[in-house]
């Protein structure tokens, strides 16, 4: 691209030729005052109040929509232009309401600050002004739409970023108005970018209404604990409590943006539900005692316990530092049974590993692939984050397909895509390895000989293995596994053909962390039989063994287990029937019914600690307030038991202490050096036709730890509406069942009664039911035969 | 969200046909760019725009609903509001205002009884204010249900329209 000379207040610089005088502007440092431009939105030049002086042009011209020229001469600080600023800020104050004093956005207003600069100390306008009545957006976000001055950010958000236009501006002149089709929700899980885009105070948060000024708020950084991402925050504080969430920029991470979980889920960290004083149970009565007394106990009695009879759970949603100093404590006492993988269903493949799984690239290049292929997943709604750089893929014409057992909507353009019963995924994949095998002309790998290569399976597979890899050293080609993939039962299978697949086609492979940590947690050593950096150590039983056939004891890091894991009927029942169980969360929850010990630990943003989002990203970060009550960081409640139990090596001073423990003094080339998503020596089994009905079940995105559970405005949205039976059109006539009716659903243990939900874009023999939410927890394992009948 | 199969909201055989013609026009994956053709022909039949019948439209040109309403209420010979059988629109743009188009406003007020943008108790008449249709060396005028347009308007022309129309 050309370079071309401009000047921009007699400044002289160089620009690449089709930027605007704004990015010109931008580059070089100058402010032009705006409302509409952002620099991730398109172009709509509509707030006018970017004009500037252009040598030669007959009248001030927008600096975010026009291009520059060579030799253009540019003026933002001239009295024509300032006139022409401050004219466009006069008609912009025409209508604005004078509410500052009570608008939340006060402080923070980009109106509020450039009328300082460019208003007039009174206005000349005497006419009525236009007032707009409040849209209801749903529980997340909250309107005063009087104040809007029509920039239509919001609108382009939705467009251009979520990828579903839920707001738009009918009417035309001054009676337009920003609103949704028929005052619906908006259900977006991207929506509560809209709050930030916002230049006024008509779009903001609802649960932080009227609750603080910006300016009596410290500004914390610190590292989301959801999704595999590891958004960067800015937590907002006020009088040692979190008043709020807004995403703090990170170009590599999540950009500008934040997703609703990560925003919201705060509201979870002050319920009454938190516990805030160790507890014990003595005699079926709880107590609270002292952290003294409450550790004393706990070691005295795991010390009474042969050390293979404990198991420790932990949620891959903590921070490094505790699941290290978890695994640590366990194989100091001479068990290896320590695992975080509570939803995974087949461990196969831990002796066939050769480091821990993870994207297999760095996040931004999801951005720009021109071909893709998704295995099991939600992507929207586990990585919603991820989900957007795909659709900007996407949008660059890139090619998504996707081969699931449910279709979930992607809001993107998705060129071929196979919907299967959970138990045909791996078959599936294995007709994509044969397709592309049969394109390249190679032989066909013995772990697809099952494979069938139909038409979709050629067609993703010429899909996939298309174009030339990017010339730029970028990956173009990729393979992803989702979470559904990895809670599946024929795991190590559908691992290794998509694995297989990636090589044949060229591709890039990689995993979609399911959690917060979950690639964290493998490099900290949280699983049986691989320690730190995948070093040897002792065998150990892995969630599941731990939780299908009671242990003695377990020790139970964030777990609430019937929510957390797999199959939460069997890990409830051997829980209950242990002997001993300590239960380290942040919540009282159901504990309180099967724990014998609660010890209260400091979530997030109450304990320094790191997560290792999905690309090995090492994130540290800081608390931003105080633990509540006697809650203390739980990897102090693990030093000091550890020290209690009299095991070497628990002197660390600080988490980083830990942390330099666990991965060496280089903390980001040991966990680049260890991952890896190769594996080699899995069998692949014949396809099993199933006679019966599948299961197909996924977390749903508000349910996926304690926190996001907690939060009640989360709880309020479309996305955490109460669980159904979602089936074909097709099975509910066959079963003689009604569409909103009731149906019974039962896998291995007590019946359910649920809403059926029509879903014609699920396989045939499926009913898909949530996992992970209160009222499911009592049916059974995330896959498997489950049936149906009218109830 | 509107259902597709309910009988108020399914547009007809021919209208449909209509919107697949006007859809053709444009490249496959960009139906959408028919949305004023189709928001049209949708309101010839049914007499006004209901947000489930811009609805209905918009499911079928695959576009967001808010996008086709946007449009619906951008445009005022989209009536988003219920109208009489007949609507008129009378121009009272600088020409036809010249010409009298204010005497016949008068006039057709006094006649049925209502103001612009009412409709009469019987829902025979709606009557509109209407900018200027590009007609103006035959000012005044007036359009009917936005197709049929009257020119030269005088008092007396528009008791001959108004008893044509009952």
């Amino acid at each position: 691209m050309a370079t071309l000379n401009i000047e921009i207040d007699g400044r002289a610089l160089q620009v690449e030729s089709g930027d605007t005088i704004m990015d010109a502007a931008n580059q070089a440092g100058i402010a032009i005052p705006h409302f509409c431009y952002h620099k991730k939105l398109s172009i709509a030049a509509s707030c006018r109040m970017c004009l500037v002086q252009v040598e030669k042009a007959p009248k001030p011209l927008p600096a975010c929509a026009t291009p520059v020229t060579d030799g253009m001469k540019v003026y933002t600080r001239s009295e024509y232009a300032i006139s022409a600023q401050k004219s466009v800020m006069e008609f912009l104050l025409i209508n604005h309401p004078l509410d500052c004093p009570i608008c939340d956005q006060g402080g923070e207003c980009t109106l509020q600050d450039l009328a300082v600069g460019y208003g007039g100390s009174s206005s000349r306008y005497q006419e009525l002004k236009r007032v707009v009545r409040e849209k209801a957006l749903g529980p997340l976000i909250a309107t005063d739409m009087t104040r809007c001055i029509h920039c239509s950010r919001c609108v382009r958000f939705g467009q251009e970023i979520a990828g579903v236009m839920e707001l738009g501006m009918p009417g035309r002149g001054e009676h337009t108005e920003v609103m949704s089709f028929l005052e619906s929700q908006v259900a977006s899980e991207l929506s509560g970018n809209v709050i930030d885009l916002c230049p006024v105070g008509a779009l903001t948060s609802k649960p932080f209404r009227y609750s603080a000024r910006s300016w009596e708020l410290s500004r914390r950084p610190s590292i989301s604990p959801h999704d595999s991402l590891g958004s960067n925050l800015e937590v907002h504080v006020k009088d040692n409590k979190v008043m709020r969430v807004v995403p703090r920029e990170n170009e590599d991470v999540n950009e500008c943006w934040l997703a609703d979980r990560d925003r919201f889920s705060y509201e979870g960290l002050n319920t009454a539900e938190r516990l805030t004083l160790p507890m014990i149970k003595r005699d079926g009565q709880w107590t609270e005692t002292t952290w003294q007394a409450a550790l004393e106990f706990v070691a005295d009695k795991l010390k009474s316990i042969p050390a293979e009879q404990i198991g420790a759970l932990s949620t891959p949603y903590r921070p490094a530092e505790e699941l290290f100093l978890l695994q640590k404590l366990m194989r100091g006492m001479g068990s290896g049974n320590v695992d975080h993988r509570l939803r995974q269903s087949d461990f196969s493949l831990d002796d066939k590993a050769h480091g821990g799984f993870w994207l297999g690239m760095p996040v931004t290049y999801m951005s720009r692939l021109k071909h893709m292929l998704v295995v099991g997943s939600n992507l929207r709604k586990d990585h919603p984050l991820m989900a957007h750089r795909i659709r900007e893929s996407v949008r660059w014409s890139g090619e998504l397909n996707l081969i699931n057992a449910a279709e979930d909507e992607f809001l993107g353009k998705v060129h071929a895509k196979r919907i299967v019963a959970p138990s045909q995924l791996a078959a599936a994949l294995a007709g994509v390895c044969r397709a592309l095998a049969e394109l390249k002309s190679l032989p066909v790998p013995d772990i697809a000989v099952h494979g069938v290569a139909d038409d979709t399976a050629r067609k993703i597979a010429e899909s996939i293995s298309g174009g030339d890899q990017d010339a730029s050293g970028g990956e173009s080609r990729a393979v992803f596994l989702g979470n559904m993939a990895q809670h599946h039962p024929a795991y190590s299978q559908i691992h290794a053909l998509a694995q297989e697949v990636a090589k044949l086609a060229g591709a890039s492979f990689g995993v979609l962390g399911e959690a917060a940590n979950s690639v964290g947690a493998v490099v900290v050593g949280a699983i049986p039989g691989r320690g730190p950096l995948g070093q040897p150590a002792v065998k150990g039983l892995n969630a599941q063994q731990m939780l299908a056939q009671p242990l003695r004891a377990y020790l139970m890091l964030g777990v609430e287990a019937e929510l957390d894991t797999h199959d939460p009927v069997s890990a409830m029942a051997s829980i209950q029937a242990a002997e001993f169980v300590v239960v380290m969360s942040p919540y009282k929850g159901r504990s309180l019914d099967y724990a014998d010990v609660l010890l209260p630990i400091a979530p997030w943003t109450e304990t320094s600690g790191t997560f290792i989002n999905t690309e090995g990203r090492v994130q540290s970060f800081s608390a931003v307030v105080k633990p509540l009550g006697e809650a203390r960081p739980a990897w102090k409640v693990l030093r000091v038991l550890g020290n209690l139990l009299g095991l070497a090596g628990f002197e660390h001073n600080d988490s980083q202490d830990v942390l330099r423990d666990a991965l060496g003094p280089t903390p980001i080339g040991s966990v680049q050096a260890f991952l890896n998503n190769e594996i080699s020596g899995v069998t692949v089994t014949p396809p099993q036709l199933n006679e019966g009905l599948e299961r197909v079940a996924e977390v749903p995105i508000y349910q996926t730890d304690a926190v996001v559970r907690r939060s009640p405005s989360l709880q309020k949205t479309q996305d955490a509406a109460l669980p159904v039976a979602r089936m074909h059109g097709r099975l509910i006539a066959k079963l003689g069942l009604e569409e909103n009716g009731l149906v019974s659903v039962r896998q291995t243990a007590s019946a359910l009664t649920l809403k059926v939900q029509r879903d014609d874009l699920l396989p045939d023999n499926c009913v898909r039911v949530p996992s992970g939410h209160p009222l499911t927890a009592g049916l059974g394992p995330m896959f498997g035969p489950i049936t149906a009948e009218p109830a | 969200m509107a259902n597709p199969d309910s009988n108020t909201l399914r547009l007809s055989q021919e209208s449909l046909a209509l919107i697949d013609a006007e859809v053709a026009k444009y490249p496959a994956d960009r139906k959408q760019s028919a949305v004023m053709a189709a928001l049209r022909i949708a309101q010839t039949e049914k007499g006004w725009l209901k947000p489930e019948l811009v609805e209905y439209v918009a499911h079928y040109l695959e576009m967001p609903p808010i996008a086709a309403y946007e449009v619906a209420t951008f445009y005022n010979m989209y009536d988003t509001q219920p109208v009489g059988r007949h609507k008129i629109t009378l121009c009272t743009n600088l020409p036809c205002a010249l010409m009298g188009a204010n005497k016949i406003a008068e006039h057709l007020k006094q006649k049925l009884g209502i103001g612009f943008g009412e409709t009469t108790e019987d829902g025979r008449y709606t009557l509109k204010e209407g900018e200027c249709m590009g007609t103006c060396g035959d000012a005044p005028v007036c359009l009917h249900n936005n197709h049929a347009m009257h020119t030269h308007l005088t008092p007396e022309q528009v008791d001959e329209l108004l008893d044509e129309l009952k």
